[in-house]
């Protein structure tokens, strides 16, 4: 007997008792499905923190105030203090301080409100200097940004983010060229900043006003040279920590503050990345290995159906010894029957996988991406599993001898 | 009885005996038994439940090894074959037919009928020609793709004679097949038999009824173990 008659009445046998084939193979449809999604939607969640992350421009330092402490010994948050001035960026940017530096934008921010016409506006006032496209690695839908000239002079320009820009600018008409009052204040839009997505810090990037810092610190009336962030950009990925060591090194000797009492401190994306990948996988290894266990439910059922096949079959194994099978065509016959059930398990268990990757993102509002290899895998790993949990009831029915199959009622 | 063609023999006993072991209990099932049959002989074996008659059937069908003695079927020794090389004898050497009919109720009765073709190897399409002609020969022409659950015992039995035929075996091994068929089917199973048997077809018949045994041409009566008597049949 062929493996294509085996497989002919492996399948013959699969249809006579469609119910019960049905009813086996759901564990193993449940296991593949879940196993599939889970580690799309863990994947799915790494793709989008990946997303953000690029969004916000990589090979990206934050260096942050420090906390305060009070005579009294209270101490605020980080970012409370106003420790970092425009001299620490200036001093970040000296290339033969920080070669590992590319470019630096320090920025300051405030809220005001914006108004032009009877439509008004509150936002934040981003004041910074002209690298602040390229280190945020913002890009412009319409207009410029503005130049050294229009800083030194601070002169009254400002740069609408694209939500920003459409509250305050309804129709047809490009803002570009139009005035807008801040705070009292005349000011003539020069750009229109291109959407830029959600930050993952909450805030919206793309509501926000920019404007050279020397015109944001008139708006507020504010002398000193505090600012409260300044973004570095590093030469490459592989140049970040070293850049990290320089600014480091650079604002605690500019500071006279030693690594307990630092009055900054400096973030990278990657260590944002690298925070929210490890949480996504301990969570995608846990589901996963959830779901594997129902596969290995699903298994464990497909084992113990072959075994009541072969008992219900008794006679018909024995039929089939008397008129020729030998043995080993017994259990090749069982052993097909199961891996039949696992693999039609498996595939069904793909196809749920895929529809439920098409429709559920939009129901929870989370992205899931099918990797190709773990539906390989799957489908691999249902064949395997009918083959696995087979063994044992095929042997059991090749070694049933024909007199007592027979005979049996 | 002039011919004088020497007769072939197809199954050869001889002194074949089987051994049960049930804990520290020995029971022989079978004690020294020679038999000899011949190509296109008709032969039942008669005795009563517990006489060994169910044991010589296994032997002679090759489902279970002696515990001493010769078996030579169609010349080829089988007595000590190992399970596999059993299978390949039953499958090319024997046909079964069986008191429970023993068809496979999900399949149409051509593919009942094929089942020995496809141990055998064959491929489809002669397997299905093969089986729609054996089923011809059985009277069956017309119900080729009935299930079992719609035909008839007789019908089904002759079903399974079609079966027993398709692979033209040495000997077709009848056991009581008229042991669940009512007298009418009993007599178009035997009336089957007795055409087989004309046709130069081995046959032999197990079963305790005399009446269904004096349709054979020869009667061999097996009685605790050993065979007590061996003769013709007067026609």
């Amino acid at each position: 007997m062929n493996w294509l008659e085996t497989f002919r009445s492996a399948v013959d046998a699969v249809r006579a008792h469609r119910m019960r084939s049905i009813l086996t193979m759901l564990g193993i449809v449940i296991g593949i499905s879940s196993v599939i999604l889970t580690v799309g939607f863990g994947q799915g969640a790494q793709d989008k923190v990946k997303d953000q992350i690029s969004a916000l421009g990589s090979n990206l330092l934050i260096v942050s105030p420090g906390s305060t402490t009070s005579s009294s010994g209270v101490r605020g948050g980080f970012g409370s203090a106003s420790t970092l001035t425009l001299q620490d960026a200036e001093a970040i940017a000296d290339k033969t301080v920080a070669p590992d530096v590319k470019n630096v934008a320090a920025q300051t921010s405030t809220s005001a409100e914006l108004v032009n016409g009877t439509t008004n506006w509150t936002t934040s006032i981003v004041g910074t200097t002209t690298s602040w496209p390229e280190v945020r690695k913002r890009s412009l839908s319409a207009g410029r940004f503005f130049n050294e000239d229009e800083v030194t002079s601070a002169a009254h320009v400002v740069v609408l983010g694209a939500d920003t820009a459409s509250e305050l600018f309804s129709g047809p008409v490009s803002p570009v060229g139009q005035s807008v009052t801040v705070d009292g204040t005349q000011m003539t839009v020069i750009g229109v900043l291109a959407s830029s997505g959600s930050s993952s810090s909450g805030t919206s990037e793309d509501d926000q006003a920019v404007t050279p810092m020397t015109t944001a610190k008139r708006l507020t009336g504010s002398t000193n040279a505090s600012v409260s962030t300044i973004y570095v950009q590093a030469q490459s990925g592989d140049a970040l920590s070293a850049a990290y060591q320089e600014i480091d090194g650079l604002l605690t000797n500019l500071h006279g503050v030693s690594a307990s009492t630092a009055d900054f401190s400096i973030s990278s994306q990657q260590s944002l990345v690298a925070t929210a990948n490890s949480t996504n996988k301990t969570l995608t290894v846990l589901l996963t290995g959830i779901a594997g266990i129902s596969l290995l439910v699903g298994g464990i059922g497909v084992m113990n159906i072959m075994l009541v096949s072969v008992t219900e079959r008794i006679r018909e194994i024995g039929l089939r010894k008397a008129l020729g099978a030998a043995p080993r065509v017994i259990r090749r016959q069982f052993l097909v029957e199961a891996s039949l059930l696992g693999l039609a398990g498996g595939i069904i268990g793909v196809i749920i996988a895929v529809v439920g990757a098409a429709v559920l993102p939009s129901l929870i509002n989370q992205p899931v991406s099918l990797s190709l290899v773990a539906t390989a895998g799957a489908i691999g790993t249902s064949l395997i599993l009918g083959i696995g949990f087979g063994v044992y009831p095929a042997s059991r029915a090749a070694r049933l001898t024909p007199i007592d199959a027979l005979r049996s009622e | 009885m002039s011919r004088l063609i020497v007769p072939e023999p197809v199954v050869e006993l001889a002194g074949i005996r089987k051994m049960y072991r049930s804990g520290s209990i020995e029971f022989e099932a079978l004690r020294g038994v020679d038999i000899t049959i011949n190509q296109g002989e008709y032969v039942a074996v008669i005795g009563p439940s517990g006489s060994g008659k169910s044991t010589l059937m296994n032997i002679l069908g090759c489902l279970d090894n002696p515990s001493d003695g010769t078996y030579l079927l169609g010349g080829e020794d089988v007595s000590t074959m190992s399970e596999a090389q059993l299978a390949h004898v039953r499958n090319r050497r024997i046909g079964f037919v069986f008191q429970q009919f023993n068809l496979l109720t999900s399949l149409p009765a051509w593919r009942n009928v094929e089942l020995p073709l496809i141990y055998a190897g064959i491929g489809r399409a002669e397997r299905r020609e093969r089986s729609i002609r054996a089923l011809e020969r059985v009277g069956l022409g017309d119900r080729v793709e009935n299930r079992p659950g719609e035909l008839s015992g007789g019908q089904q039995q002759r079903v399974a004679v079609a079966r027993a035929l398709v692979s033209e075996p040495d000997i077709i091994l009848a056991d009581e097949p008229t042991g669940n068929l009512d007298s009418v089917s009993t007599e178009a199973v035997l009336g089957l038999l007795d055409e087989l048997h004309h046709s130069g077809r081995t046959i032999v018949l197990i079963t305790h009824e005399h009446e269904v045994a004096a349709r054979a041409q020869r009667n061999l009566v097996i009685r605790d173990g050993q065979i007590t008597s061996d003769e013709l049949v007067a026609a």
